[in-house]
């Protein structure tokens, strides 16, 4: 019953929703983050659900914000997994609002820029014309053009002067029109964005989140299919994040503004227009954290960002087989919530890490050291990775699906890894 | 024959009026276009046109019917009942109305012209001859004795200081600087215009500024000797200052990034509405930057208030400007982003002073950036790693040295009005002598920073990733004492 449960969710297009919004914390120290009151809720919601235990975890012990880690105090296993339920109430399932990705984003845009008068975006064809993915749509004409600030082409420069504005008080928000024009911006964000917050010994901080549609698109070409993930996260005082879902995007986009470091959120082309049903109430993702998407005992497969989806979609397959993978989307590209990670890793011992990164240098690669140096007892098989090649992404229909991660290739790897 | 030129107000101004209130742009003008039309700028938002239109015809030409732009223009003469002011009689030809959208002020010639690459000349605005005199026909600036004093002692100290720290570098106490040989007058009495509030971003020989804001000798040393009392805890190379309290930005080493974070900075003050600006300060290398050009071009779109202080001292490490540039200066540069300069004789604080002065002014109340070109020599090694005679001659050098002092030119002017004489001078140079040894010897004695600062100020908290790494680096330290000097605090 509990399996076809769960297959019955993974069908229904809807994602586990990871976290309760009673434990997500804020990852600044800021103290006017909104306590939600939906948390309380739906803890209770989901204790009542038969045939699925849920214990809560004490997230504020990754020690990231105001919270002093704490190893002792995190005994239980499981994240606490929010889930919709099928049966019976249905004044209760019917709450929240649909709505597609990008409009998740936009409306966690709008609520910080409602919020907080110093926030603002700066980047090309963001005010009257709404963005190139109609990220901002409305916003110009409802907040003016000095708070939604069309810019000329010069990616180094826009994000240079969201640094500048950043220094001097301002919470910009650079709308990079697609991530791989980013790499314009690298000086910029190599070399002043990590840096001047620790050069400066503190004085001065950069609190601007970078945004943009990343990742390998439906034949946008090789120049537009960039995944900038790999080459970001080595560069120190940054933070990465990447949503999958319009319930993380919203969440993550709020956090990611009222975070006093910079942080660069990664959205992916193709899951623009992605639908979900979102709370209502207003809710703040933990940047650092990661979520619970399906918990099981078999294997643990990580991922992030549109192979999520790929993840879920192999995961029907594997359920008919008879597997049980728990599947976590890492959400937080750097650091990497190895907590999260490790409990997962302590209960199935098996890791298969699926991403779309390249190969050489990927999330995956450094994931895979990470979970090597710190739970390498825990492990019965190496640690499996799935990504793509380290080819520039053709054009051509059935080259660039190639080159992306297939659900059958994620269920031939995970049957390959629980042979061990 | 007469040609046609669009007129009424340029979107500019229209934008400004709107931006500058920062408040919710109010509607734009309903179009009055007849919706049947097929629309020929596709590419371009329908209100661009469509305002532009509406401003700038009151006036349709005739056999308009022949003409290819019909659609754009008929609607406005349909819908209007009175006459049209008659268009004079020289023979109109319809085919000459310019009305693409790139450019705004301008005609169609039939005459294969090029635009030549000598830009009309930029004159240099001084008003201290050589010796100190004013020149004819100057007006000098208002300057009371009290403030030109001031200027003139942060002059001399800073260049004690400047040699004070060379020479501690050749003595290997730090491992660098870069002295301003040459440019005080450029720096101290540019800096002397500005108020405290404007935020200065400046590339790496600016520390005369910072003097002029307050920053102690003391904790100039502290910074070169990057102990626990540098206000950067000891991250950055010497020199590369950063004081919040001073509004002066930490410096960061590539060249021209500083450009587009002032007119961030000026964007965010724009929209505070404060009474500042943002200042940035650079080379004349720095101008071939990308950065240079996007950062020029993006203040005059965004119409923020930020003065771009070029310092050209001719030399960029050992590439003359010949080498860096074909345009004739700095200051021409700005016409082609739409933006205004001035190019000043750096030599002459005086003239410096002004023109800052009268630059920051317009720059706030009119929201606009400005280009001030500085013209200067660099008299210094580019740092203490070069060695300048390679690439240029002692003989040029020397001249410029004894000969073009901006400081001795100074001197003469305060000297000439009875502020100044030469026992004060030698009491200022050994009292300031005295002064930055002590500092100097004091920022030697403190400690180091810790260890704990390797780790701190990368986030604004430390995440559990560097702690894990700042335990596996005292793991090692404590097990190697040898590895570690003793003296350094953990």
């Amino acid at each position: 019953m509990e399996s076809t449960a769960l297959l019955q969710k993974v069908t229904a297009g809807m994602a586990f929703r990871g976290t309760p919004a009673s434990l997500l914390s804020s990852s600044s120290a800021s103290s006017h983050v909104a306590r939600i009151k939906l948390g309380s809720r739906s803890v209770i919601r989901v204790s009542r659900l038969s045939g699925l235990t849920v214990k809560a975890t004490h997230l504020n012990a990754y020690g990231f914000g105001t919270m002093p880690h704490n190893s002792t105090a995190l005994k239980t296993v499981n994240k606490a997994v929010a889930v919709k339920t099928e049966t019976g109430s249905t004044a209760t399932a019917q709450q929240g609002h649909e709505l597609l990705l990008f409009e998740a984003l936009r409306e966690g845009l709008e609520e910080e820029m409602e919020r907080d008068p110093t926030v603002c975006v700066i980047g090309e064809d963001v005010g009257h014309y709404g963005g190139s993915y109609k990220v901002t749509k409305g916003m110009a004409e409802k907040f003016g053009d000095l708070r939604l600030l069309d810019t000329p082409i010069a990616e180094n420069s826009f994000t240079g002067m969201a640094i500048g504005a950043a220094m001097t008080g301002l919470r910009p928000i650079v709308e990079g029109m697609n991530m791989g024009f980013l790499l314009l911006a690298f000086n910029q964000i190599a070399n002043n964005c990590g840096m001047l917050h620790y050069t400066s010994g503190g004085q001065f901080t950069i609190p601007i989140v970078i945004r943009g549609p990343g990742g390998v698109g439906k034949q946008l070409g090789a120049e537009h299919s960039q995944r900038l993930e790999s080459y970001f996260q080595s560069v120190p005082g940054l933070q990465m994040v990447a949503c999958s879902t319009p319930y993380n995007a919203k969440g993550l986009m709020k956090a990611a503004i009222r975070s006093e470091n910079p942080v660069i959120l990664f959205e992916h082309v193709l899951l623009y227009n992605l639908k979900e049903r979102i709370p209502d109430e207003e809710y703040v993702l933990c940047l650092e954290e990661a979520e619970l998407v399906r918990p099981g005992q078999d294997i643990t497969i990580l991922t992030y960002s549109r192979m999520r989806h790929h993840v879920l979609q192999a995961v029907k397959t594997l359920v008919s087989k008879g597997y049980d993978p728990e599947v976590i989307d890492i959400r937080s590209l750097k650091p990497f919530d190895l907590f999260a990670i490790g409990n997962s890793v302590k209960k199935t011992h098996k890791v298969l890490i699926v991403e779309e990164c390249m190969r050489t240098g990927g999330i995956g690669a450094s994931l895979r050291a990470a979970i090597m140096e710190n739970f390498f007892d825990e492990l019965d098989a190496p640690i499996g990775c799935l990504s793509s090649q380290d080819v520039p992404t053709p054009y051509a229909g059935p080259l660039e699906d190639l080159t992306v991660v297939q659900p059958p290739q994620i269920v031939f790897a995970v049957e390959q890894l629980c042979k061990h | 024959m007469a040609l046609i030129r669009r007129a009424g107000r340029s979107l500019s101004m229209l934008k400004r009026s709107s931006l500058f209130h920062g408040k919710q742009k109010k509607q734009r003008q309903q179009p009055i276009v007849s919706p049947s039309l097929p629309n020929l700028t596709p590419h371009l938002p329908s209100s661009l046109i469509r305002l532009q239109i509406n401003t700038t015809y009151s006036a349709i030409p005739r056999g308009i019917s022949s003409c290819s732009f019909r659609s754009s223009y008929i609607p406005n003469r349909l819908l209007t009942s009175e006459a049209q002011p008659k268009l004079p009689d020289e023979g109109i030809d319809d085919t000459q109305f310019l009305d693409f959208p790139g450019v705004k002020n301008t005609a169609f010639t039939c005459d294969l012209k090029f635009v030549s690459e000598k830009s009309e000349e930029v004159p240099c605005y001084r008003v201290l001859s050589e010796l100190g005199e004013p020149v004819d026909g100057a007006k000098l600036p208002q300057m009371a004795d009290a403030l030109a004093l001031r200027i003139y002692e942060n002059m001399i100290t800073l260049q004690v200081m400047d040699y004070l720290f060379y020479e501690a570098q050749r003595q290997g106490r730090f491992s660098f600087y870069m002295t301003c040989s040459g440019e005080e007058a450029a720096i101290v009495a540019s800096a002397a215009a500005l108020s405290n509030e404007d935020v200065i971003f400046a590339q790496y020989r600016e520390q005369g500024a910072l003097m002029w804001r307050g920053f102690d000798l003391q904790e100039f040393a502290h910074q070169c000797y990057s102990n626990s009392a540098d206000y950067g805890k000891g991250r950055q190379m010497p020199i590369h200052y950063g004081s919040k309290k001073h509004n002066f930005v930490t410096i960061s080493s590539p060249i021209a990034t500083q450009l587009s974070h002032a007119v961030g900075a000026a964007y965010s003050l724009k929209m505070d509405r404060k009474d500042a600006c943002a200042v940035t300060y650079f080379g004349d290398g720095a101008t071939s930057e990308g950065d240079f050009h996007a950062a020029m071009n993006f203040a005059a779109v965004m119409e923020a208030p930020v003065l771009f202080i070029c310092r050209n001292n001719g030399w960029a490490i050992s590439t003359p400007i010949t080498d860096q540039y074909r345009s004739d200066g700095v200051a021409t540069k700005s016409r082609a982003y739409g933006m205004r300069s001035i190019c000043v004789d750096g030599n002459d604080a005086l003239a410096v002073y002004s023109a800052v002065k009268s630059a920051r002014s317009m720059a706030i109340s009119e929201s606009r950036p400005i280009l001030i070109e500085v013209l200067t020599y660099r008299v210094s090694h580019h740092s203490t790693s070069d060695d300048s005679t390679k690439y240029r001659s002692g003989e040029e050098l020397s001249h410029w040295k004894v000969m073009r002092d901006p400081v001795v030119r100074f001197r003469r002017w305060l000297e000439g009005n009875g502020w100044w004489n030469r026992q004060k001078d030698t009491e200022l140079q050994s009292h300031s002598r005295k002064k930055i040894i002590a500092a100097m010897m004091n920022a030697e004695s403190m400690k180091k920073p810790p260890l704990s600062d390797l780790f701190t100020d990368v986030y604004d908290s430390i995440p559990t990733n560097l702690k894990e790494q700042e335990s596996y680096v005292r793991e090692a330290v404590a097990k190697n004492p040898n590895l570690y000097p003793s003296d350094v605090p953990l």
